[in-house]
């Protein structure tokens, strides 16, 4: 639905995004996912016409931006909430925007009811706070009834209500067979929103694919063991090819899977405490795969990601 | 049509136009009453041109509604969801000119006419009245100059893109730097004649057929229909400068 094609942007000696390729699918919500300057939001003004790439091409359904002639009706965007004059009431708003691509001007009282501002809509935009500018822009963004959806770290500085809100929505607009194209830094964010993931760094792709290939392709997965004859165990296990580190309390094993550890321990007699596999965080896998690809490096080594399994 | 009526909206629903209008309109009948209400009768400022005085002041207030309905835009990135909505970025800033300079002439018609009528009643016996084409084209014509003045405006606002860089320029030009390039020894007289509000003024008040006393006209050498035509002419030429430049910059 959404094609980009060697998409390069260069601002001075800068190189914002790099040869940048890939697709977002129809009826799916693609996460695009990178650390802070990766180039997410310059790939998003350019898919939107708004910045011109320095070379390369982005086309939705087959056209570039400058070709739809109602644009609104076909992709809708929230890049950023406090796109809005300050002075101008929410209505008001969301009335040009209407006028502009020749949508009937009731549907602006609809788009305030979808995201619950009809009871402020004749307020000044420039005094809501970023939850409700947040919804404000996401009522613009579904103003055309579009079949595409652009948001640009959507849940950024939200309240965990505001947050739950907009996970919901995405669900929403997916279930009603939307193509939702959401960028984020919050990794776990994405793996409860997102089934597919563009994940870029420096500007660059460093891959596309499904959210769990990424995360199984990325992660260690291992196994904690726990078990009084921890001793006899770590000899079995070691016999039998498993990597082992000491862990708080027990063992955590990787290269083996727990139904095998499992059968191990039974066949040699050995009392099992414990026996959890874990799965690493989507964090871990960004960290492992987009490694220097971050821009900023703080000097100060990554902590190690917190282990945590994903829900 | 569509992209007036989208212009329209935008404008008319934020506060800075309502402002400055008002402004305008108490600027120039003001400047009217001061100087018809100043002038003996007897001597030459009670006249059509003399109440007309005020709208060089109304033309910097309209300069400032117009630079603003563009730069405000910038401000809070407005422009990136008008530009979102419109691609044609030309059509959508022809759009916003034609607004704009439709409510400049609009309000420089009610200004001119208010300024004269403020003039008529407060020296009812000075005979002040639009007698011949001359006068006629001193009051009409304002109303034409404000409107080509904010399309000046509104691409000086797009060439900018800053509310205060762009509201200087226009002002501190359009008040300051044309009488001082006249000061320009030997060759400023003869820049002077060709800088574009001096022209404007040639077009308004032309050989003084309408009262302008002689420090009162235009030093420009054009008739009035040329006057206006270069005035125009100027601003579609800036205008078009800033489109071009427009479209080809990231939004």
């Amino acid at each position: 639905m959404i094609e980009a094609n060697g998409l390069t942007k260069r601002y001075g000696r800068t190189l914002a995004v790099d040869d940048l390729s890939f697709s977002v699918e129809s009826g799916q919500v693609t996460g695009f996912l990178g650390p802070n300057g990766a180039g997410k939001s310059t790939t998003m003004r350019m898919i939107l016409g708004l910045d011109n790439p320095t070379s390369g091409q982005v086309r939705i359904g087959g056209k570039s931006y400058r070709e739809l002639k109602y644009p609104l009706r076909t992709i809708g965007a929230l890049l950023d909430a406090k796109w809005v004059h300050p002075n101008r009431s929410a209505r008001a708003h969301l009335k040009w925007m209407a006028v502009s691509n020749r949508i009937p001007v009731t549907r602006v009282d609809e788009v305030l009811d979808i995201v619950g501002l009809t009871s402020v809509a004749g307020k000044r935009a420039g005094g809501f706070s970023l939850g409700m500018s947040q919804r404000l822009g996401i009522a613009a963004a579904l103003l055309g009834d579009p079949e595409v959806l652009l948001f640009d770290e959507p849940v950024n500085g939200l309240d965990p209500e505001g947050i739950l809100w907009i996970r919901k929505f995405m669900h929403r607009l997916a279930d009603e067979g939307r193509t939702v194209f959401v960028s984020s830094h919050l990794l776990s964010e994405m793996a409860l929103t997102a089934s597919n993931l563009v994940v870029i760094g420096r500007g660059r792709l460093i891959s596309q694919s499904s959210t769990k290939d990424f995360v199984t392709r990325a992660a260690d997965n291992t196994v904690k063991v726990r078990s009084p004859q921890i001793d006899r165990l770590r000899a079995v296990l070691a016999d039998a090819g498993a990597e082992l580190t000491a862990e708080d309390g027990g063992i955590l094993v990787a290269g083996m899977d727990s139904d095998k550890i499992g059968e191990l321990a039974a066949a040699n007699g050995v009392v099992l405490h414990e026996l959890s596999p874990r799965t690493g965080s989507l964090e871990q896998a960004f960290m492992q795969i987009t490694g220097d690809a971050v821009e900023y490096h703080t000097g100060l080594a990554a902590e190690p990601a917190v282990l945590e399994p994903i829900r | 049509m569509t992209l007036l009526a989208v212009e329209r909206i935008k404008l008319f629903t934020t506060r800075s136009p309502w402002w400055c209008s008002a402004i305008t309109l108490v600027l120039t009948m003001g400047f009217a009453a001061l100087v018809i209400g100043n002038s003996p009768s007897e001597s030459g400022g009670v006249t059509v041109a003399g109440t007309q005085m005020g709208h060089t002041f109304g033309i910097a207030v309209i300069m400032v509604l117009a630079a603003l309905s563009v730069t405000t835009e910038y401000r809070f990135s407005t422009i990136r969801t008008t530009f979102q909505a419109v691609p044609g970025r030309g059509s959508a800033l022809v759009a916003k000119a034609t607004v704009v300079a439709l409510l400049a002439l609009v309000i420089g018609e009610i200004s001119a006419f208010g300024s004269l009528a403020v003039g008529m009643l407060i020296k009812p016996g000075a005979g002040i009245a639009l007698n011949s084409a001359a006068d006629w084209i001193n009051v009409t014509g304002v109303g034409v100059v404000y409107a080509l003045a904010a399309v000046m405006a509104v691409a000086v606002g797009v060439l900018v893109r800053h509310s205060a860089g762009a509201i200087a320029l226009l002002l501190i030009y359009a008040l300051a730097v044309e009488n001082l390039i006249r000061l320009i020894p030997s060759i400023g007289a003869h820049i002077y004649q060709w800088l574009p509000f001096n022209v404007a003024e040639k077009f308004l008040t032309g050989d003084g057929g309408s009262g302008a006393g002689p420090d009162m006209r235009s030093t420009a050498t054009l008739g009035q229909g040329w006057a206006l035509a270069y005035f125009a002419a100027f601003a579609l030429v800036l205008l078009a400068a800033a489109i071009g430049l427009a479209k080809r910059r990231d939004a």
